[in-house]
């Protein structure tokens, strides 16, 4: 059970990661020196567990209030009922001044006022939001920009997508096998012409990409997007 | 009396367009239905979409006795110990959720000049379009000693449910050092590599509780679906527990004594404690009963899932006759969202989009080690028929391994989200 929910997490992160991933410019050896101001509470890595403070592995992209076992105060859960995620744009908000974003939420930290020390520190905890998928793709592979934009055709990516929720959750949900919904139709698209091109190694996902047509891969990106809730 | 009923509203129709329609507001049937027997891979899923994708425009009503519904993937894990039953039931209030109409009944009969199902509790159901996917029934006299009555001595646990449990509470009052034997069965059967993990299961079972015990397979087959990989990891694992014995030696020259609890291979006869006799399987009873099989199989266009025999009645999964998918849960699965996409064309005029069928098998050797086979497919105008296909190396890592069984249990989550909706 804690390995799948490890698992879910993982996964989770890696679809915001891939939007995200190149935006963290921070320099995560020296966030790694910054973390030692979140590290009285928080633990991170393979051994984390929960201390005063939830784990953060895998924070990246997870809703917030998410890790097991965890009490989070009510502030914060009523932050993750309203949607709240942590991206590296809503961390960055909220380590510049925690209770300033969530009034009363537990952590009582003062904040991190240099802008450098958060994105250094963000970087530092995006090499624990493991398994990013953006990672697995080829450095050298990009999809050209007119395959990218052609624009899916929802309904029939609906249809296609019947193909795919035999092992993908409709609903987002992960026991072991990634969360698709909601991914931004770049990403999407890119990981789909990856594997299509055996440039992202998964022996189904190479079978199922290799005989979609750039059309029926914008249709399921675009579909898939559209679930986002 | 239908008939003449029908008839009438025909008539009716053809006379007057103005009242025709109170004269079918009257005899309540509005929308277009279709009914579909059976609520496993194919027919709950089936269902399922035809529900949702129409919404609300087709009256979909399912037919499936029982009201918790047990996987038969995945029960293998159960007899290894690595599933617990609970988690392999599933119920129908999901479907109910989407609109289906369920009903806990079993169809006696189907008239297809008429276009209704008949139920067990009385019920005469019409529809527009009948699917069927009853799964599978077995073969009579496909191994000489045993039959349906000998199903508690020999269980056949080939349907999930309480043959599985059956099987499970056997194999855990094994004597020590005793013997578990299995009859295999001829192809096709549903499945391919269901035995052999079951006996990779077993032995994972027996080699934590009972190490001196023995397996012993007769099968009718040269070879079997994973078999690299398999005998791979019975030698790896088990090493010297299983026998299997082949067409080669004999396999298939088997007869069981229920009774006497011996099994007669190729002449000789062992004395064994467990015996799991798989029989020769053919497509469930219904297909017959309505006059869409051919021999053993209902034979279906591959582009719809339709029947040879029949436009408006449909055969899903197992029971079919479709050319080159194995018979799976995941089959079943896929081309169930080819025919509820076609069914619901037909009622409605929505968009049909090109058939498109793939499938995974997932088989587990031991805890946490997975493998899996799959292949992609299209519809022909004979049959449906494989585009290209992978399977799992030997000498895979274990982290390799490892990552394929937590696939599968992704997969588990996946499908029977898919058949049932998403468990809230």
């Amino acid at each position: 059970m804690l390995f799948s929910r490890w698992f879910y997490l993982s996964v989770a992160a890696s679809v915001f990661v891939t939007g995200a991933a190149a935006e963290i410019a921070g320099d995560p050896k020296r966030g790694q020196q910054v973390y030692k101001k979140c590290a009285n509470c928080h633990m991170v890595g393979p051994d984390a567990r929960n201390r005063v403070g939830p784990l953060l592995n895998n924070i990246l992209a997870a809703k917030a209030a998410g890790v097991a076992e965890f009490r989070y105060s009510k502030a914060m859960k009523k932050a993750a009922e309203d949607g709240l995620h942590w991206t590296p744009e809503t961390l960055d908000t909220f380590l510049q001044n925690p209770k300033q974003m969530i009034p009363r939420t537990k952590m009582s930290f003062r904040g991190l006022k240099s802008e450098e020390d958060r994105i250094d520190v963000i970087a530092y905890l995006a090499n624990f939001s493991g398994g990013s998928m953006a990672a697995q793709v080829d450095a050298g592979f990009a999809v050209s920009a007119e395959i990218l934009a052609i624009e899916g055709d929802v309904e029939y990516g609906e249809y296609l997508s019947s193909e795919c929720t035999t092992c993908h959750q409709a609903n987002g949900s992960d026991d072991g096998i990634p969360a698709i919904v909601g991914w931004e139709t770049a990403d999407f698209a890119t990981a789909m012409h990856a594997y299509k091109e055996k440039n992202r190694e998964h022996p189904v996902m190479q079978l199922v990409a290799s005989r979609l047509s750039n059309e029926e891969i914008a249709a399921l990106a675009a579909y898939f997007k559209s679930l986002e809730n | 009396m239908k008939i003449n009923r029908r008839f009438f509203i025909g008539t009716a129709a053809a006379a007057s367009a103005t009242l025709s329609a109170p004269m079918v507001l009257a005899d309540g049937h509005t929308k277009p239905r279709v009914v579909v027997v059976g609520g496993g891979a194919g027919g709950a899923t089936a269902a399922r979409y035809i529900a949702k994708d129409s919404k609300g425009a087709v009256d979909v009503v399912l037919v499936e006795p029982t009201r918790t519904y047990f996987t038969c993937f995945f029960s293998n894990l159960y007899l290894g110990g690595i599933k617990q039953a609970d988690d392999l039931g599933h119920t129908y209030g999901g479907l109910a959720a989407a609109g289906v109409n369920v009903v806990h009944d079993w169809v006696v009969d189907v008239d297809r000049d008429a276009k209704t199902v008949s139920l067990a509790g009385g019920a005469t159901l019409r529809y527009d379009k009948l699917i069927l996917s009853p799964g599978i029934d077995f073969v009579d006299g496909a191994v000489p000693g045993w039959d349906l009555t000998s199903q508690n001595a020999m269980p056949h646990a080939y349907k999930g449910g309480s043959q599985t449990e059956l099987l499970k509470a056997q194999l855990m009052a094994m004597p020590e050092g005793g013997t578990f034997a299995m009859v295999a069965p001829p192809n096709p059967y549903r499945c391919p590599p269901g035995p052999y993990e079951r006996v990779s299961m077993v032995a994972h079972y027996l080699k934590a509780n009972n190490p001196t015990a023995k397996i012993i397979v007769a099968d009718p087959k040269p070879k079997f679906s994973k078999m690299a990989l398999f005998q791979e990891g019975w030698a790896d694992q088990y090493g010297g527990m299983i026998d299997w014995i082949g067409e080669d030696f004999g396999g298939g020259n088997v007869s069981v004594d229920p009774s006497a609890m011996t099994v007669s291979i190729d002449g000789e006869e062992t004395k064994v404690d467990v015996c799991n006799v798989i029989p020769a399987m053919k497509a469930g009873r219904i297909t017959e009963i309505a006059g869409v099989a051919d021999g053993k199989w209902a034979p279906v266009n591959a582009v719809d899932m339709s029947t040879k025999a029949d436009a408006d009645v449909y055969v899903l999964g197992d029971a079919s006759q479709q050319g080159d998918m194995p018979k799976s849960g995941f089959s079943a699965n896929s081309q169930a969202k080819v025919c509820a996409n076609a069914v619901r064309g037909a009622l409605t005029d929505s968009k049909v989009f090109p058939a498109k069928f793939s499938n995974t098998c997932w088989s587990l050797i031991d805890a946490n080690n997975g493998v899996k086979v799959g292949a992609t497919y299209e519809a022909t105008d004979e049959k449906i028929a494989k585009v290209d296909g992978f399977i799992s190396a030997t000498g895979e890592s274990a982290e390799v391994r490892q990552k394929t069984y937590e696939e599968s249990e992704g997969w588990y989550a996946g499908i029977t989200a898919d058949m049932f909706g998403a468990k809230v």
